[in-house]
C-alpha cells in the first residue's frame, strides 16, 4: 500500500511538473522540427481553432502563406489599426515574440489572447505553422483564393 | 450486484441518451452565464475600457461564426434527428453568448461586432455526420482556449467571470461532441 501511494505521489509530481513548471527551452527559428514536435505543434494549434484556420479567413486571418508575410497583409481580412501599424513581418522569431504576449507586442490587436507562456509550446506551434502554412492544402487554397 | 452490472447502459451510454442528457446539463450553464453579465457601471480608465470592448468584440465575432457554423451543420442534411437537436441547442447557446456579450459592450459604451455577410467554412470536407461533428468539436475546443486566453486580460473582473461562465459552456459542448464521436469526452485534466 505504501509503495502504491509512493508511486502515485511520484507520478502526480511528474504530471504536475509537466503542467506547471515552465520549460526552459527557447524557440529556435528555422530548426527542422522533429515529427514529435510537429505533432505537439498541431495539438497546440487546436487552441487557435475558434478563430483561425490554415485555409480560410475567419475571426482571425488564415495561416497559409504566413511565413514571410507582412502583418496585416492577408487579403480579405479586416485588421486592427494597431496590427496595420505594427511593421511586423512574420517569421519564427516574430511569431514567437507575438505569441508569448500578443497585446504586449501589438497593443490594440484584435487577437485578445493572453498568450502562450510555455516556450516549448510556442516553439512547437511555430514549427508546425512553418510546415502547415506551406502545405498542399495551402497550395490548393492559394489557387482558389490567393 | 453493482448498478452497472444491472444496467449496462450506465457504463456505456448510447449516443442518443448521452446527447439528450447533456441538454439538461447545459441549461444550468445558460443560467450561470446570464448571472455573470456585469450590471454595474465599470469605472476603469478609457484605455482599459477600450481593451475590454475589443476583447468582447473579438469574442462576439467568434460567437457569430459559431452560430453560422451550426447553421451550416443543421442545414447540411447530414445530421440525425438526435444530433440535429443538440446542434440547434448549442447554436442557441452561442446566440445567447452573443446577446450577453453585446449587452456588456453596450454597457461599456461600445458598439457590438456585427456578424459578417459571409463565412467561409470547409464545406467540401463536411460530407458526413462525423465530419460535421468533428468540425464543430474543433471550433468548441478552440473556444475553450480563446476564453481561457481572454479571461486574464479583462480589466473588469465581472467580465472575466462572465467569460469563465461561457468557457464552461463551450467545454461542455466540446465534451458532448467528443462523446458523440465515440471519443473520450474529457481527454485530460488540464487545458489552456
Amino acid at each position: 500500500m505504501r509503495q502504491v501511494l509512493g508511486t502515485t505521489m511520484v507520478l502526480a509530481l511528474v504530471v504536475a511538473s509537466a503542467v506547471w513548471l515552465p520549460a526552459v527551452r527557447d524557440a529556435r527559428a528555422g530548426d527542422s522540427a522533429p515529427a514529435a514536435d510537429l505533432a505537439r505543434g498541431e495539438e497546440v494549434y487546436a487552441r487557435c481553432a475558434a478563430c483561425h484556420s490554415l485555409t480560410e479567413n475567419r475571426t482571425g486571418p488564415r495561416h497559409c502563406g504566413l511565413f514571410g508575410r507582412a502583418a496585416a497583409s492577408q487579403p480579405g481580412f479586416q485588421y486592427s489599426k494597431a496590427m496595420q501599424r505594427s511593421g511586423l513581418v512574420w517569421d519564427a522569431a516574430t511569431l514567437d515574440r507575438f505569441l508569448r504576449a500578443p497585446l504586449d507586442v501589438v497593443p490594440g490587436t484584435k487577437m485578445t489572447y493572453a498568450g502562450i507562456s510555455d516556450p516549448s509550446d510556442r516553439a512547437a506551434l511555430v514549427a508546425y505553422l512553418e510546415v502547415a502554412s506551406r502545405s498542399e492544402a495551402c497550395t490548393a487554397a492559394a489557387q482558389e483564393s490567393p | 450486484m453493482t448498478d452497472s452490472q444491472r444496467d449496462p447502459a450506465l457504463t456505456a451510454p448510447s449516443r442518443r441518451s448521452f446527447l439528450v442528457g447533456s441538454q439538461l446539463l447545459l441549461s444550468g450553464a445558460a443560467v450561470a452565464l446570464m448571472s455573470g453579465v456585469p450590471t454595474r457601471a465599470f469605472a476603469g480608465t478609457r484605455g482599459a475600457r477600450a481593451q475590454d470592448i475589443t476583447i468582447l468584440n473579438t469574442a462576439i465575432g467568434a460567437e457569430h461564426e459559431a452560430v453560422a457554423a451550426y447553421q451550416l451543420g443543421a442545414e447540411s442534411g447530414l445530421l440525425s434527428s438526435a444530433v440535429l437537436s443538440v446542434a440547434v441547442t448549442f447554436q442557441g447557446h452561442h446566440k445567447e453568448h452573443v446577446e450577453a456579450l453585446a449587452k456588456a459592450v453596450q454597457q461599456l459604451g461600445g458598439s457590438p461586432a456585427e456578424p459578417l455577410d459571409k463565412y467561409t467554412f470547409p464545406v467540401s470536407s463536411l460530407t458526413s455526420e462525423a465530419a460535421v461533428l468533428e468540425f464543430a468539436a474543433k471550433l468548441e475546443r478552440g473556444a475553450v482556449s480563446a476564453y481561457a486566453g481572454a479571461i486574464p486580460l479583462f480589466e473588469d473582473r465581472d467580465l472575466s467571470n462572465a467569460a469563465a461562465s461561457i468557457l464552461a459552456d463551450e467545454a461542455m459542448h466540446w465534451a458532448v461532441l467528443r462523446s458523440a464521436l465515440g471519443l473520450d469526452p474529457v481527454p485530460g485534466a488540464f487545458f489552456s
